[in-house]
């Protein structure tokens, strides 16, 4: 709750909406005890006095009635109605919602029927004919306010009941023994009970208005009792000859409604742990950098990563994800970088042409030289221009990194379009030749599908045709068979593998599976916490790993054809990376650490090719 | 497509069932004698029951109900009361005038609120990020029909460049550049929060689909940035802007009924408040229909521009 | 007498009515499949996605009912949809262990619901159990009065296994219990699950898509496809000498460290269309030894040597 209370005020807007909403609120809550006129008291010598005359603080109204004793009174009554409306809203709604989403079936589709329909009025309607039909009055505003407002509530809370009624959580609680009711009071609600909050929260001030505004249209509070929207009603045929009297209540409506949506906000933004981790944040078009330090000097390769340093920079933390990574790949090459999830080979492969997601991604150190020339803090111009041309992608999951909305021909076109001038036609039969280089069967029709229409193995061919329409020098593939089955994994290996000869492409390859690196990759890197622990040629480090942790990765992995087995484990998990141990990160985790291993930085050594970063290595190299 | 529109259109066909029932539902939960209303202190005996006879309220109200229908369809929707002419040509007139109005309205918050979301997705956390965001939450803000009642008295009383209220100028108006004139401020101000609302969304859309793996996609294509937000994203997003502009289009004719009310303009909306208050019952009840209907009708709309849209959803 | 046994078991997903004409046949997740599991063996169920295995492991905890068959676990008939029925007997572990921990809940919570709900243990017996069980998965007692989200993926898997112990099954279904996890941590959990089947008795269902994972830990091993057992036989043996083409597509497949890339397949690799599955063997389209027969008639489940049965007009020979 204090978490709660400290993340709110931290936004200023929320912090200042709620300054506003306190002080109306102790203004209104301590009405009774101020000593005002009495709000209906009418006194016609004294109409349409104007603000700051003796006596009568804000003026007075048509019949001389004391504008600031009407404005608090007012006031209570609108904000009272407001909020019962809300709870009562909410209340029904949430529980028609959770209802509907947590049985589905028959009874969810007769509820949303009905929901439907209510909602197939614009909500006003409703309103009016429920007014119409229990005559005009403050109460009965209410309840026509509370009534068009229960769809929304049910629709809303039923479509985050049914995403979490799927998950595994609710399963588990039926296995436990759980009936129904139970499940929905102490497994659903609380996960859904936030959503209540911040969906209240965001439209108490819009229910605060309607009530206003059925009150104003003389159909809500009626004479002498009034409440802000009938004040306003009423000063309305004396705009033009005494505009204070509707500028008062006007400005109170606005000011309670814009604390409680500021307020709202607020509320959730701390609530939606989605925006708490500032996930929400539009990645830039290509990753920030902030170098410091030396820059490394030019080599021959085709693409050299030298001493890059990648971070995240989350709130205070800093994720340290690539700690000083140096690879480098030759025309024709396949380079393969294993390691397990978080030890920054995703982010090695985005960081090199400026593809982690930034914020919070930060390149702080090293160069990307892509022949000889350094991508890291490019203009954007040119490190475009390479994109996709020169150094190609191909990602995990075919599904998602297709754009869902286009279809394949179009996007394949696309691609070289970006670099090259190309005409409708030729792009057409450009995309048909590349669907066929990576042996997709009837090219000429399936260039038309969208990539739902698709299985995920050819979505993934879609994903190579793509990185190939430029003829690119390099490849980098993320984990690109990692979402895919066993049979349709070899398929695209093989395939990879063959485009490769023929082409001469180097590839950078990211994996985490031992058996597809030592089928597809000449050489590998062996990634630990964010730094190489080891490289060298793959059958090399397969044989006989150097460094402990390959080693013991190597006999925790099962391999086919090995029998009924107990397996090596790891004791421990891999440190977090804005919290790392100084000196080997694999220390905490390592039989053979000494206390040399702990005490400072230790380098990647060896005898080219291979090399190891370890002070006692399991073979010499 | 074809074949989709039309299941569009059967689906329609329950929707708009259940409209007439609730609406019949709620009319029928009146407390108290609705003849005695309608005649007020002419309500006599004799006049109650040729009243009644004339309602058919002295039938079962399922009869009641099947009545009224069968008469709709036919267009027959009844006579006001207080206006003395056929309900459904009083609507028809008056909802002419809405349609202007709203209409209007809608197409400004789409355009202006779709605009202001993607550039201030596209320049989160910069100058005009913040602007937008700051006139948004204004505009959502502030009621409507007050904003109307303060640009009555800025723009017509204080500076006059527009009329204060009305559809036409009385002497010597009616044609198109007088209708502009008079619609500036009443659909400004009936577009205002629905452009709030609409801004907001399309920002969060833009950001949500600027996360998305297949915009890092197009990046590592090459795809220059432009094309990456104003194509791309801009279209992905849509996807869940365009069923808020159809709940939108119902918070602007619900909104319609306000600006009438402050701009005098001779709608619909007026039409109704002024009859709930007059207890012109048949003209309120045929009112809503008809207007709950067009609604869904656009709505259909909405759909069908969903389905152009997105391959995935025509199955 | 087995710890499991079905018998013609089966699910079809009924697909919505179309506006115009009859309803469509429903897509059979699962056809017709029999097994027993005898009582203290690990058996492994493998398959690609899409072929029926959490379909088929669901309805065998009752959170699915089936269309048709029947499940007898000891002897008992079970063929209702009530996991409260099954509980005692059966457990599951899921796949993703962070989303089978309900956030708002503490450990201890999560840990009691099964000894309150289907044991009706007293408050002092509980937590002595939860101790107990506890200390057998290796977790800490102070982690009980902390959230799922301060878990790493393989303390809360741990956790998951903890709350199947809980209720005391006969037998556990495990739903790729190690999917979600890397390869270092995968492997602990593997070691645990061996060592509690020898302490607690306990009878295992295995299901995976790993065939070097489910070859470990398998006394027996099905192969699923397209909803149907294709191929049953011992662990050791069965993709070392597969009978049916499809088990020796998918051993061939498998990457392994020191033998050449190959693509075992250069026909499509699509799955048939569930909406129109073809009228004999569902692998006949892929498949180099089909023929006519094999696009007619759907293959029996029949002996094949020594413990091993497959389902095959046309099966490989030795």
């Amino acid at each position: 709750m204090t978490a709660f209370l400290k993340l709110l005020f931290r936004n200023r807007l929320a912090a200042m909406g709620a300054v506003v909403l306190t002080a109306i609120l102790i203004l209104v809550l301590i009405t009774p005890l101020l000593p005002l006129q009495n709000p209906d008291a009418t006194a016609t010598a004294d109409r349409f006095k104007r603000p700051f005359t003796e006596g009568y603080l804000l003026g007075t109204d048509h019949l001389g009635r004391d504008l600031a004793s009407r404005l608090l009174h007012g006031t209570r009554l609108s904000l009272a109605v407001g909020v019962v409306a809300a709870l009562i809203a909410a209340t029904i709604g949430s529980a028609i919602g959770i209802v509907a989403g947590y049985f589905g079936g028959r009874t969810d589709n007769i509820i949303m029927r009905g929901v439907d329909m209510l909602m197939a009025f614009p909500y006003i309607l409703l309103a009016l004919a429920i007014v119409a039909a229990l005559g005009p009055g403050l109460m009965n505003a209410l309840i026509a306010v509370a009534a068009v407002n229960v769809p929304f509530f049910a629709r809303n809370i039923r479509g985050i009941t049914v995403g979490l009624a799927g998950r595994e959580f609710i399963d588990a609680a039926r296995l436990a023994g759980m009936g129904h009711t139970r499940i929905i009071l102490t497994e659903l609600l609380p996960n859904v009970l936030p959503v209540i909050i911040i969906a209240m929260s965001t439209t108490v001030g819009w229910m605060i208005l309607e009530t206003a505004g059925l009150s104003f249209l003389g159909l809500g509070s009626q004479p002498p009792q009034a409440d802000l929207g009938s004040m306003l009603g009423e000063a309305r045929s004396a705009l033009i000859s005494h505009p204070h009297t509707s500028i008062v209540p006007g400005i109170m409506i606005f000011l309670i409604v814009m604390s409680i949506n500021l307020l709202g906000d607020g509320v959730r933004d701390a609530l939606d742990p989605r925006l708490r981790s500032g996930a929400l944040s539009r990645p830039r078009a290509t990753t920030l950098v902030e170098r410091a330090g030396d820059i490394p000097a030019a080599t021959d390769d085709l693409l050299a990563i030298q001493n890059l340093e990648t971070q995240f920079h989350v709130g205070k933390r800093i994720y340290r994800a690539v700690g000083g990574v140096s690879l480098a790949v030759k025309p024709g090459e396949c380079l393969g970088v294993i390691g397990e999830s978080g030890s920054g080979k995703s982010v090695t492969a985005l960081s090199v042409m400026g593809l982690v997601a930034s914020p919070p991604g930060v390149i702080t150190g090293g160069a990307v030289r892509f022949q000889g020339e350094d991508l890291i803090g490019a203009p954007y111009e040119s490190l475009r221009r390479k994109r996709g041309d020169r150094v190609a992608y191909i990602f995990q999951d075919p599904l998602s990194t297709l754009h869902p909305l286009y279809r394949v021909g179009e996007q394949l076109a696309e691609a070289i379009r970006s670099h090259h001038k190309l005409g409708k036609a030729e792009g057409r039969a450009r995309a048909v030749q590349l669907l066929k280089d990576v042996r997709i069967p009837n090219a000429e029709s399936r260039i038309d599908d969208y990539p739902h229409e698709m299985s995920g193995g050819m979505r993934q061919r879609v994903g190579i045709a793509m990185a190939l329409a430029n003829e690119p020098d390099v490849i980098i593939a993320d984990e690109p068979t990692t979402a895919l089955d066993v049979t349709v994994q070899a398929q695209i290996l093989s395939l990879l593998d063959d485009l490769r000869r023929e082409r001469g492409l180097a590839i950078i390859f990211i994996t985490h599976d031992f058996g597809v690196v030592a089928q597809l990759c000449d050489r590998v890197a062996v990634m630990y916490a964010g730094r190489i622990v080891e490289e060298g040629p793959t059958r090399a480090v397969l044989d006989a790993p150097a460094h402990p942790y390959t080693r013991r990765l190597i006999a925790c992995v099962p391999e086919l054809g090995g029998g009924r087995r107990a397996l090596a484990a790891i004791p421990g998990l891999p440190p977090a990376v804005d919290d790392l141990p100084s000196g080997c990160a694999f220390a905490p985790r390592c039989d053979k650490a000494r206390e040399s291993c702990r005490a400072g930085d230790i380098p990647l050594a060896g005898t080219h090719p291979r090399a190891v970063r370890c002070l006692y290595p399991e073979e010499a190299v | 497509m074809g074949g989709y529109i039309l299941k569009r259109l059967i689906s329609a066909i329950p929707v708009l069932l259940g409209i007439t029932i609730i609406v019949f539902l709620i009319m029928s939960l009146i407390p108290g004698d609705p003849a005695t209303a309608i005649l007020g202190s002419y309500a006599t005996p004799e006049n109650v029951a040729k009243i009644n006879r004339d309602l058919g309220l002295d039938k079962p109200l399922v009869q009641r109900y099947f009545i009224w229908l069968s008469n709709m369809l036919t267009g027959d929707f009844g006579r006001s009361y207080s206006l003395n002419r056929p309900v459904i040509d009083e609507v028809l007139e008056r909802f002419n005038a809405t349609l202007i109005l709203a209409g209007t309205a809608f197409v400004l918050c789409s355009v202006l609120g779709i605009l202001a979301g993607v550039v201030s997705a596209a320049r989160q956390y910069g100058f005009a990020d913040k602007a937008i965001t700051f006139v948004v939450l204004i505009g959502i803000s502030v009621p409507s029909f007050f904003l109307g009642m303060m640009m009555i008295l800025l723009f017509a009383v204080n500076l006059r460049w527009l009329p204060v209220s009305g559809m036409f100028a009385i002497y010597g108006g009616g044609d198109l550049p007088d209708l502009i004139r008079h619609l500036i401020m009443p659909s400004l101000a009936l577009a205002a929060v629905a452009t709030g609302v609409i801004a907001r969304l399309s920002r969060s859309a833009m950001l949500e689909v600027l996360r998305q793996d297949y915009i890092r996609t197009a990046r590592a294509k090459g795809v220059h940035e432009r094309r990456v937000i104003m194509d791309h994203a801009l279209r992905a997003a849509m996807v869940s802007i365009i069923p808020v502009l159809g709940i939108q289009a119902g918070f602007v004719l619900s909104g319609a009924v306000y600006i009438e009310i402050v701009f005098q303009w001779p709608g619909v909306g007026r039409m109704l408040v002024d009859a709930i208050l007059t207890r012109d019952l048949l003209l309120v009840q045929g009112g809503v229909v008809f207007v709950a209907a067009c609604y869904v009708m656009f709505n259909i709309a909405v759909d069908v521009a969903q389905g152009l849209l997105d391959p995935r959803i025509k199955t | 007498m087995p710890a499991l046994r079905i018998e013609n078991l089966a699910k079809t997903f009924p697909l919505k009515k179309p506006l115009f004409g009859a309803a469509a046949p429903g897509v059979r997740a699962v056809r017709p499949v029999s097994f027993d599991v005898e009582t203290g063996e690990t058996l492994g169920v493998v398959g690609e996605s899409g072929c029926g295995k959490s379909t088929l492991a669901r309805m065998l905890v009752g959170l699915l009912e089936p269309t048709e068959g029947h499940i007898e676990i000891e002897g008992r008939a079970l063929d209702t949809a009530d996991p409260a029925a099954f509980g005692k007997l059966i457990q599951y572990v899921f796949q993703d262990p962070n989303s089978s921990l309900n956030p708002r809940k503490t450990i201890r919570q999560v840990m009691e619901a099964p000894l309150k709900r289907l044991h009706r243990m007293p408050r002092p017996e509980r937590d002595a159990r939860i101790s107990e069980i506890f200390a057998s998965v290796n977790l800490r007692e102070e982690f009980l009065d902390r959230y799922p989200h301060e878990f790493s993926g393989g303390q809360a898997q741990r956790i998951g296994i903890a709350r199947a112990l809980a209720a005391n099954p006969r037998i556990m279904i495990l739903d790729e219990p190690v999917s979600a996890l890397d390869v270092s941590v995968q492997a602990q959990v593997l070691n645990l699950l061996a060592d509690l089947k020898e302490k607690f008795g306990l009878t295992y269902l295995f299901i995976t898509h790993d065939l070097a994972v489910v070859e470990a830990v398998s006394d027996r091993i099905v192969v699923l496809y397209f909803g149907s057992v294709v191929e049953i036989g011992k662990a050791e043996s069965i993709f070392a000498n597969p009978r049916h083409p499809y088990t020796k597509l998918l051993a061939d497949s498998a990457p392994v460290v020191g033998r050449p890339l190959t693509a075992p397949e250069q026909k499509g690799s699509e799955l048939p269309d569930p909406l129109n599955p073809p009228p004999g063997c569902a692998f006949a389209g892929r498949c180099p030894r089909a023929t006519d027969l094999c696009r007619t008639h759907v293959p029996e489940l029949r002996e094949m040597g020594e413990d091993q049965l497959a389902a095959c007009h046309h099966p490989i020979e030795d």
